[in-house]
């Protein structure tokens, strides 16, 4: 670490600037891995709602949608804060 | 009776709807947006609200469109398209932020408040329609 640093200060390059995107990835990715497993349960439900009651498909489809939706925005709220914490 | 899994999706493409609709709930909700993002930022933050509610908009459209034409092939491909496309709406959401972010009109922090609060907004109020439509269908909500 302290030889990567020596480094960057001889050429004159800032090391907060890497690290920050690797920070930003981090969260990006720790806050998309929830949502994923989340929509993953909702449609397998649904699909398993759908195949065992299919005059029921409108009604499911349009509970899914929007429960794909508010799963959906926890990972935006992971997205916006790795963009405005690291400005 | 049981459908199986590689049979199309029985009934009207309500994905469409209810997109539709939100897109339709995101007129009125444009002007406070910007308005609010304006008063605190300026002209930069209301352009990046402006910016944030298309992609809000863009973002259920294209959702809607995927599910609509999976649902016409198969159960099994839905789950695949809806699975699939997550990934590649957060990509595409990515790209369009990281696309614009060092243009000289944007300010990120209204953008992704809008982005994030917009989203939300938008969820509720057509859920509150939605399930008030789905509990009493001879007395749905105007709103």
């Amino acid at each position: 670490m302290s030889v990567a640093l020596e480094l960057f200060a001889q050429q004159g390059a800032d090391p907060t600037a890497g690290l920050t995107a690797i920070g930003r990835g981090i969260v990006y990715g720790a806050a998309a891995i929830g949502p994923g497993i989340g929509i993953g349960i909702v449609v397998g439900n649904a699909i398993t709602a759908m195949a065992r009651q299919p005059e029921a498909a409108g009604m499911v489809r349009t509970t899914m949608f929007l429960g794909i939706a508010f799963t959906e925005a926890l990972a935006l709220f992971g997205f916006v804060l790795s963009f405005i914490v690291s400005g | 009776m049981t459908t199986s899994l590689a049979q199309p999706v029985a009934g009207p493409a309500v994905e469409i709807t209810v997109a539709r609709d939100l897109a339709r709930r995101a007129v009125p909700l444009a002007p406070v947006a910007i308005g609010l993002c304006a008063m605190f930022w300026g002209l930069h933050g209301a352009l990046s609200s402006a910016y944030a509610l298309v992609l809000v908009v863009a973002n259920f459209v294209l959702a809607a469109a995927l599910m609509t034409w999976a649902a016409r092939i198969s159960l099994a491909v839905m789950l695949g398209t809806v699975l699939a496309g997550y990934i590649v709406r957060l990509a595409v959401l990515t790209l369009a932020v990281l696309a614009v972010r060092r243009a000289g009109w944007v300010e990120l922090v209204p953008l992704g408040l809008t982005l994030a609060v917009a989203h939300l907004t938008l969820l509720v109020w057509e859920a509150r329609h939605v399930s008030a439509s789905l509990a009493f269908p001879g007395l749905k909500p105007k709103g």
